[in-house]
């Protein structure tokens, strides 16, 4: 036999390699299969989306679903890039402060009219309000979370100060004067982790009535900075720079980086989305003892602004019916309490947020669930050009404002006067 | 002149200098994929874990499908190098032998291509692909990395060709072998270390490739593992840090490897292309 010469046999190699790693039709057999991506990522949450797939796909043999794995990090340019090849999943789990571009851009299909009224009535108007874009809306609010003050309660009980509940928290002014008696010995009442400081602070100033984004009689959005703005900045700012009693090493730090100086005592508290429970729970150290606290109150109570996750279907699903009875499978109370709990996050649903499993005191889920009533949309989420505004102008003004390079003056000017001439380019 | 001792002596301390700098990234990963969660929740944390554990590549393997994503990867890192070589020989050649404007042009097109950011090709190449019913196919991706790579594999291997004196060419012309016989005869065996380092650049660029893996792989049964690695990644940057240092510690290995096997074959070869030169 006539041997192959060694060029020839490295071709068919890679032929044959490449054939055999084809991907392959599927064929025709009259089902509808729906993609569903999913950025679940916590085994448990995992879990608890495969197996709601396969409990829907057992029961509707001619609607099959599939799961696709996406991933928080990368989802926006990935889904961009699908919307415009027209490859989009069908259905798409993705946070609300990522839809407007979405759905200003056609991407998304209204669901209004999708939507059965059960799940329209379930989830209550403000958290609509923030998948709400123009008239449509873009999404269907599932799973949010509130920034809580996370407490070591052996410091708090040893410092004998009095316990914040959400009937009744701390005032700003309480929480800087328990930060301050907290402090010394090269420890600090908290641990601001800021490394993204923009979203914490517009979502914290809700609370005494800060908005920053105004939006007038023409529809034009322009930013202030006024008293009530100022209120959450200046305490992180003075507890920073004035009294000592916030660490100014953990500014640049995101949340699971001060987990180390908390454990050690180095922290009495840290601001902290409320699913980070499931890390303290799986990394402290045996015998610590925490507690869940909620963010200070100011004038409009414990108000709070977050950006929920959502479940959105494409534009140009063929099967848009069939992806919308999908998402209110999903969204069924008892399935949106297996979603909440495999996230330690709280549902948006007010039956789900009913569920006992909710209310336990157990890593202070009851705290949370407290907490729900007073979530509102993040103030910038449909403001067009809050992107920019975030990285070019906020971002580097509040770091240096709150690591003490700059003053509440220069704070303002930066926010107020080169923010608006961000934010006129797109309303132009 | 040979340098004097307290010299080589300071050549050797800045060496192991830049190694234990080279090595950290990876020693501390290593430390970090054996280490049970309290131990990672440290303020003070060691170098050896305390109490090591396997946990975090059980609960690695369990979670995502790290087996079959790095069997992807391999397959389309391997072909995809295997055919810019293939491509990339005979025009680097031609390059490196015809001199003209038009070769200098192509070697500047091949250097300013380099500069093209992934996002403004992604989506022209999503619909070309698309229209190929190439999108969530591994030939497909293994096309693009072709493509990505080449110029760059092109550009390397012009370096080795010039570094083949042409007067071996030329005295197997006198002795009448034709142009192909002369390339497969004379100068690939000498271009051979040249072409199993561009062979590794374009696998290793292949093999960490993460945008285009992520936009045109859509089912699980396809990702590459870079992509799978992104899965073990929460929302505002949180990370199940254990299970993702411990795949990201496999995921290094096949480089690993692959670079221990070849590294004496490939610094020997750029050391004779140097004397020759």
């Amino acid at each position: 036999m006539r041997r192959m010469s060694r060029p020839a046999a490295v071709a068919a190699a890679v032929t044959l390699l490449l054939t055999g790693c084809s991907s392959g039709g599927t064929a025709d057999d009259g089902k509808i299969t729906l993609e569903f991506q999913s950025l679940a990522w916590q085994k448990e949450s995992v879990d608890a989306n495969k197996q709601l797939v396969k409990e829907w796909n057992a029961a509707h043999p001619d609607i099959q679903v599939k799961y696709v794995q996406g991933s928080w990090d990368s989802v926006h340019d990935q889904l961009l890039t699908s919307f415009e090849g027209g490859e989009a999943p069908d259905v798409i789990h993705d946070a609300s402060d990522d839809l407007a571009d979405f759905a200003y851009g056609g991407y998304l299909a209204d669901l209004r009219d999708l939507l059965p009224d059960r799940l329209k009535s379930d989830i209550p108007q403000h958290s609509w309000e923030t998948a709400t874009f123009g008239d449509g809306v873009y999404g269907v609010p599932f799973l949010q979370e509130p920034r809580v003050l996370i407490a070591n309660a052996k410091i708090l009980d040893a410092a004998g100060v009095r316990i914040p509940t959400p009937e009744k928290p701390w005032s700003w002014e309480e929480f800087r004067a328990v930060t301050k008696k907290l402090s010394g010995d090269k420890k600090f009442g908290v641990a601001w982790p800021l490394k993204e400081p923009v979203s914490a602070t517009l979502n914290l100033s809700l609370s005494a009535g800060g908005r920053m984004f105004h939006r007038g009689a023409d529809g034009k959005v322009t930013v202030r900075f006024d008293a009530a703005d100022q209120v959450a900045p200046r305490t992180v700012h003075d507890q920073v720079n004035t009294d000592a009693s916030a660490s100014g090493a953990t500014l640049g730090m995101g949340g699971s980086d001060t987990l180390p100086g908390f454990f050690a005592g180095k922290y009495a508290m840290v601001p902290l989305g409320f699913s980070y429970r499931q890390q303290i729970v799986q990394q402290a150290p045996k015998g610590f003892d925490w507690k869940v606290l909620p963010a200070p109150a100011g004038r409009d109570g414990l108000a709070q602004g977050v950006s929920p996750q959502t479940l959105s279907v494409a534009e140009d699903s063929p099967h848009k019916k069939e992806a919308a009875q999908f998402i209110d499978f999903l969204l069924r109370p008892p399935n949106m309490v297996r979603l909440a709990l495999g996230d330690w996050m709280l549902p948006t649903g007010t039956e789900a947020l009913k569920d006992p499993a909710l209310h336990t005191e157990k890593n202070d889920w009851a705290t949370g669930t407290a907490l729900a009533g007073d979530l509102r949309s993040a103030p910038a989420q449909s403001v067009r050009g809050y992107a920019e505004w975030k990285d070019k102008v906020a971002t580097p003004a509040l770091q240096e404002y709150y690591s003490g390079s700059i003053g509440l003056g220069e704070l303002r000017k930066r926010l107020v006067k080169d923010g608006n001439l961000v934010l006129a380019r797109y309303q132009r | 002149m040979r340098p004097s001792r307290p010299a080589r002596a300071g050549q050797y301390l800045a060496l192991l200098a830049y190694l234990v700098f080279l090595a950290f990234p990876f020693l501390w990963l290593i430390s970090t994929a054996f280490k049970p969660p309290r131990e990672l929740a440290s303020l003070h944390p060691t170098w050896i874990p305390k109490d090591p554990t396997l946990a975090n590549f059980r609960q690695a393997f369990d979670e995502q499908p790290l087996l079959r994503a790095a069997a992807n990867s391999v397959l389309v890192a391997v072909c995809a190098a295997l055919i810019a070589v293939v491509i990339a020989t005979p025009m680097a050649y031609v390059m490196a032998r015809h001199r003209s404007a038009l070769s200098r042009a192509a070697t500047g097109w091949v250097v300013v291509s380099q500069a093209f950011p992934f996002v403004l090709l992604i989506i022209p190449l999503f619909l070309i692909l698309k229209n190929l019913h190439l999108i969530n196919s591994l030939p497909g991706l293994t096309m693009v990395y072709v493509v990505w790579s080449l110029p760059f594999a092109l550009w390397m291997l012009v370096g080795y060709v010039r570094a083949v004196p042409p007067e071996l060419e030329e005295a197997a012309a006198v002795d009448g072998a034709g142009k192909l016989r002369t390339l497969v005869s004379v100068t690939a065996p000498l271009l051979a270390p040249g072409l199993v380092a561009t062979a590794l650049f374009a696998f290793i660029t292949a093999w960490n490739e993460f945008f285009f893996a992520l936009v045109l792989m859509k089912t699980p049964e396809r990702q590459t593992l870079p992509v799978v690695l992104t899965h073990f990644l929460g929302a505002e940057g949180v990370a199940d840090l254990g299970p993702l240092a411990a795949a990201a510690f496999l995921a290094t290995l096949p480089s690993l490897v692959i670079f221990a096997l070849i590294q004496r074959r490939l610094t020997g070869g750029m050391l004779t292309g140097a004397v020759k030169s």
